[in-house]
């Protein structure tokens, strides 16, 4: 069985974190904006795991589990804030935030 | 073709497809589970790439987790179907080719220049399964330290969301 | 030909998730029969009792029933979550099933694969967590996608109760694994043998009774079963996620919840009560001529009953499961396949313990309110199934610590 060559998984990985960049560049609604962040944080966990393979170390494993701890509490404080946000200005739409005062 | 090269094509598509649909979807919601669909194909490949300890943790706590919390406040807030604005011409006629072009000169890259190559032809298939008490014994003695300063992250988060959530006395 | 010789993994997984699958249904429509037998007598009824001997034809009838009904979808549902929400449930609900070896890895075909097992993964437990965390969407897309306010409700109290519940869950197993070094579920099994003076089975059930406790109240509620049905209570809700469904796919949901309660059953024999170990040494022989002796008895019990109760078409129906019973029973006896029967006999005597004891807890405990719920897994709960998780470490590494 011959293995994938690694530069076909960078090549999904930029091309996932491009769609990621669009999306959060595109989206106005706050939460699929927070949503696109977690995709290029994917993107990137997926160069991680296939850097890790290609040089035969295991540390790139060891910094996708620190990215999806990091990503699990940053979801926790970024929906809290979300909430607040909505049950503050009555819209999810990022254009209505627009004020420095929550 | 062999098995695992059709399995990676596979797995892209729908990785792909799914960011697609994450873009082009008007409801949150299924935003959302585009975005599950995503972490899934992901998960899959990190079997593909020997790596099953981190495919387990990526569904576990991103699709099982994370996203489960996305879901979850999207049907708290019942965030209906997102307005959509105008953006600008220039991001529509400049910007969505450049976009475009920029990922095309990354594969180029990435397929003709020297680092490419080598990780393509290198080490790439010669390691088998990476075990996770490997895994663990890396992530306990040489990264103690960024390990535990994770878990005071996480103490700071849910303080911090609790704060947050707290109702005005 | 050429193809079952080169690919014999391929070809035996098919073939065990084929018979594993046609099992583990009719399990799941003969569970429905026993739940309702069951707290039928704790009730001091007869629960079904018409369709064939002892109500023995009524998930048949059930079934037949959810195919012919007339299949309603709300005009204001969104249709394609609402169609995909209960496919999701029961297929993630029948996937984890297939990670759990039912007997000995010792036990193989021909060809070298183990029979018991679908799959003998590295990290099963890791996996067998990572299918059931995904347990959620199937409810949680269910209330969404109805558009009914009830569903809404059902399915955002269901999300953070499964939530709430599966960090303690996760956490009671943690002990164990620590006791055996192993996520493997075989290797899991193995570190429980042995007995403690000649007789006493060296289960995790003893060291790690704390655990096994908060694994199995946390499991209950994992699976949204009373007294932590919440989403789905009837006397608030209606039926909480699965207000909205019909028909077929509400028979789904209702598959997808006992095939969840079967898979942590299976767990909990597994991590706690010794898989399929045997209770007894080695050396008593005679257990092995156990399993066809139950089915023995039972053949005699069911001849008695036909003869003395049964009238009409009842009778011959019970006369086929006194010769099936019997039948069984006698092959069973046969030593070979009684040596060879012996770990999937234990195993389901285990599982079939669990489950009699869910449904006993449903027919005899009230439903919790709410915020009690949340308090309790919270406050009680994971502090109980961290300070087991911690004294445990603490004792594996004590005389690491004394060593210097």
């Amino acid at each position: 069985m011959s293995a994938v060559p690694i530069s076909f998984y960078l090549v999904l990985s930029a091309i996932l974190f491009g769609l990621g960049v669009v999306a959060f560049v595109f989206k106005r609604n706050i939460i699929t904006i927070f949503m696109s962040i977690e995709l290029m944080l994917n993107a990137v966990n997926l160069a991680f795991v296939a850097f890790a393979r290609a040089r035969g170390e295991l540390d790139g494993l060891v910094f996708v589990f620190f990215v999806i701890v990091v990503a699990a509490a940053e979801a926790a404080v970024g929906l809290a804030i979300v909430i607040m946000l909505a049950q503050n200005r009555q819209s999810l739409n990022v254009e209505r935030v627009n004020l420095l005062k929550l | 073709m062999s098995i695992p090269i059709i399995l990676f094509l596979v797995c892209a598509l729908v990785a792909v497809a799914g960011a697609v649909v994450l873009i082009l979807a008007r409801e949150p919601i299924h935003s959302a589970l585009a975005l599950v669909v995503v972490m899934m194909a992901l998960a899959v490949l990190y079997l593909l790439l020997g790596a099953p300890f981190i495919a387990a943790v990526q569904i576990i706590v991103y699709a099982g987790a994370i996203m489960v919390l996305f879901v979850f406040v999207i049907m708290l807030l019942n965030a209906g179907v997102e307005e959509r604005t105008d953006f600008s011409k220039l991001a529509k006629f400049a910007g969505v080719p450049l976009g475009f072009f920029l990922l095309l000169e990354i594969a180029h890259w990435l397929a003709h220049s020297p680092i490419g190559a080598a990780i393509a032809n290198g080490a790439g298939s010669s390691a088998g399964e990476s075990s996770t008490t490997e895994l663990s014994e890396m992530l306990f003695r040489q990264y103690l330290f960024p390990f535990e300063a994770t878990s005071i992250l996480i103490l700071i988060a849910i303080l911090g969301a609790l704060v947050l959530a707290r109702k005005e006395e | 030909m050429d193809f079952v010789s080169q690919h014999p993994v391929l070809v035996a997984a098919v073939v065990k998730i084929a018979v594993l699958l046609f099992i583990v249904m009719t399990a799941l429509a003969y569970l429905t029969w026993l739940e309702r037998k069951v707290i039928a007598h704790i009730q001091s009824r007869w629960g079904p009792y018409n369709v064939g001997a002892h109500g023995l034809l009524q998930p048949l009838a059930d079934g037949i029933k959810f195919l012919f009904k007339e299949d309603v979808t709300p005009p204001a549902a969104d249709r394609l979550i609402y169609t995909l929400a209960p496919f999701l449930a029961l297929a993630l609900g029948l996937s984890a099933i297939a990670l759990i070896p039912f007997g000995p890895p010792s036990a193989l075909f021909p060809n070298g694969q183990q029979i018991f097992s679908v799959v003998d993964l590295n990290i099963g437990l890791l996996f067998l967590f990572a299918i059931t965390s995904m347990g959620v969407y199937g409810i949680a897309l269910a209330g969404w996608s109805s558009n009914s306010k009830y569903a809404l409700l059902g399915g955002l109290r269901s999300s953070a109760q499964m939530i709430s519940y599966e960090v303690s869950l996760t956490v009671s197993v943690v002990g164990v694994i620590l006791l055996a070094g192993t996520l493997n579920f075989n290797e899991l099994i193995a570190a429980q043998k042995g007995y403690w003076l000649h007789f006493i089975p060296r289960w995790n059930l003893l060291p790690q009774f704390v655990g096994f406790l908060c694994y199995l109240t946390a499991a209950i509620a994992e699976t949204n079963r009373v007294p932590f049905d919440l989403p789905e209570a009837e006397t608030e809700l209606v039926a909480g996620f699965h207000t909205e469904y019909s028909a077929f796919k509400f028979a789904m949901f209702f598959m997808a919840e006992y095939a969840n309660m079967i898979t942590v059953s299976c767990l909990a024999t597994i991590l706690f009560l010794g898989g399929w170990l045997s209770p007894f040494p080695e050396t008593w022989t005679w257990q092995n001529y156990l399993p066809g002796a139950g089915l023995l008895m039972l053949a005699a019990y069911c001849a008695w009953n036909t003869v003395s109760e049964m009238r009409g078409i009842a009778r011959l129906q019970l006369g086929v499961v006194t010769l099936l019973a019997g039948g069984g029973g006698l092959i069973c006896l046969y030593p070979p396949i009684a040596a060879g029967i012996q770990g999937p006999f234990w195993f389901t005597a285990k599982i079939l313990a669990i489950l009699f004891f869910y449904i006993w807890m449903r027919a005899t405990l009230p439903r919790f309110r709410y915020d009690q719920l949340m308090s309790f897994g919270w406050k009680l709960l994971l502090p109980v199934s961290l300070a087991n998780l911690v004294i445990t470490a603490f004792v594996i590494i004590w005389p690491l610590l004394r060593k210097g």
